[in-house]
């Protein structure tokens, strides 16, 4: 066990009824380092999140975070987590939304807290209305507002950038890039694959629930994303 | 002391959303007196029968509406997958629990107490002559529904038939509970004498809260991410 890795799993296997989503997985990501899962629909990125965020469990195989379970307590207090939907609550209002999460994750100086993040998140002049009232873009800005409240030493973010506008990509893409330099570690899938590379540091291809490349995000990969697909796939990039 | 500020959380903030949306409250409320003004017509108002009965009829009419509440507590986290947001966070699946059948019990309350007034008026019920007894019977009732609803309704928040498998689960489960309501409310409300039998049921209603809230707050991480 290296004492850098933020993140191991060990031969993980991973079972809906008969199908087996993840087959004997195996991925090591260090502290710090930007790890950009990527693969087609159904390859089986989205369980190996829910895995790492502890929201499923795996029949076979280890997973470590932080030396810990993931759904161990004090692992869990240092995830920032963004799944599918955006996690917040159509009903009440984006302060009020940030305020309950806020004091979910246990932040002390909580107005001051949410009311930076309104304005980082440029909602801090609608921050009254309740979430029904916001375009998507809004929703996804408070979306990542929620995730990032708490300034979480471990991001796990299943396709963030979809579906977001310009601005709101490149607010994610800067959140990102300041996460980093904190030494955060961050477990991101996505199918953009320009604006992953650009950020992440180490690249792990699956297919078909298995781990078909994992190593450093190189030059070649950003001057050609669709690289990795042709090399390590067997459908290749089409 | 974690565990029960979470909770309290978690039961504000579903509060706050039903006193927005005022969905559950509407619906039991309207349910409940309904029921209640239907059987009115059954009964005959002046005879005695309808004291010695009256906890049945009240706690039957509280059972059912309970389930348009306890319904709307898990399903309120399903849209924007919330559920998928609280539980990754430090969030204590017991504390979620619990914070969720607070939300149900202070919502089931006022339900409660309209229900009562209309009793009073349409059955000819004079239910205010033991207000504390009365009064600690309906709170620990209220809260064995509640905590049953909440785990129950966690159980079965990913089922495509909730709403009709909720109240088929949890009714053979909440008879004790509602058997000792009924026995202790018929008594109050009678103006009968508290003897050893109502006692005996209070304690049982007593037992049957600690037992499940324990329970729920034990199995809570099984229930809810396994």
């Amino acid at each position: 066990m290296k004492p850098s890795a933020a993140i191991e799993i060990d031969h993980v296997w991973k079972f809906y009824g008969d199908y087996p989503a993840l087959r004997d997985y195996t991925l090591t990501v260090g502290q710090g380092s930007c790890c950009a899962l990527l693969g087609r629909n159904g390859a089986g990125k989205t369980t190996i999140l829910r895995i790492l965020a502890g929201l499923s469990s795996h029949q076979r195989g280890a997973v470590r975070i932080l030396g810990a379970s993931p759904r161990s307590g004090d692992v869990r207090t240092r995830v920032g987590f963004l799944g599918h939907g955006i996690g917040v609550y159509e009903d009440l209002s984006a302060r009020e939304n940030l305020v309950f999460f806020a004091r979910v994750v246990g932040i002390e100086n909580r107005s001051q807290t949410v009311d930076g993040w309104l304005e980082r998140v440029g909602l801090a002049r609608v921050a009254s209305m309740p979430v029904r009232q916001f375009s998507r873009g809004m929703r996804q800005r408070l979306a990542l507002a929620r995730t990032f409240l708490h300034a979480p030493d471990l991001l796990f973010l299943d396709e963030p950038f979809t579906s977001l506008d310009d601005r709101a990509i490149a607010m994610l893409s800067e959140l990102l890039v300041q996460a980093r330099q904190r030494g955060a570690t961050i477990v991101l899938s996505t199918h953009q694959l320009r604006e992953a590379l650009a950020i992440a540091s180490h690249v792990a291809l699956i297919e078909n629930g298995r781990l078909r490349f994992s190593g450093e995000r190189t030059t070649e990969m950003l001057e050609d994303p669709a690289l990795l697909y042709r090399l390590h796939t067997e459908l290749g990039a089409d | 002391m974690r565990v029960l500020r979470q909770a309290l959380s978690v039961a504000y903030k579903d509060l706050a959303i039903e006193l927005r949306t005022k969905e559950s409250l509407n619906a039991a409320g309207a349910f409940a007196i309904a029921i209640l003004l239907l059987l009115s017509f059954v009964f005959d108002p002046f005879s005695d029968v309808v004291r010695e009965m009256s906890g049945g009829l009240l706690w039957l009419v509280f059972a059912f509406s309970g389930a348009l509440i306890f319904n709307r507590g898990f399903s309120r986290e399903l849209p924007n997958e919330c559920l998928d947001a609280l539980l990754a966070s430090p969030l204590s699946p017991a504390s979620l629990l619990i914070g969720k059948a607070g939300g149900i019990f202070v919502t089931l309350l006022p339900v409660e107490l309209v229900s009562l007034f209309v009793f009073g008026i349409f059955y000819n019920v004079r239910w205010w002559l033991h207000p504390p007894e009365l009064a600690a019977i309906f709170v620990l009732a209220t809260w064995g529904i509640a905590i049953v609803g909440a785990v129950f309704g966690a159980l079965t928040v990913n089922l495509r038939l909730r709403e009709l498998m909720l109240p088929v689960i949890i009714y053979p489960l909440l008879i004790p509970l509602l058997i000792g309501a009924i026995e202790v409310t018929n008594t109050l409300i009678a103006n009968h004498p508290v003897t050893d039998y109502e006692w005996l049921w209070a304690r049982v209603l007593l037992v049957f809260d600690v037992v499940m809230t324990a329970l729920a707050s034990v199995l809570a991480e099984t229930i809810l991410v396994n």
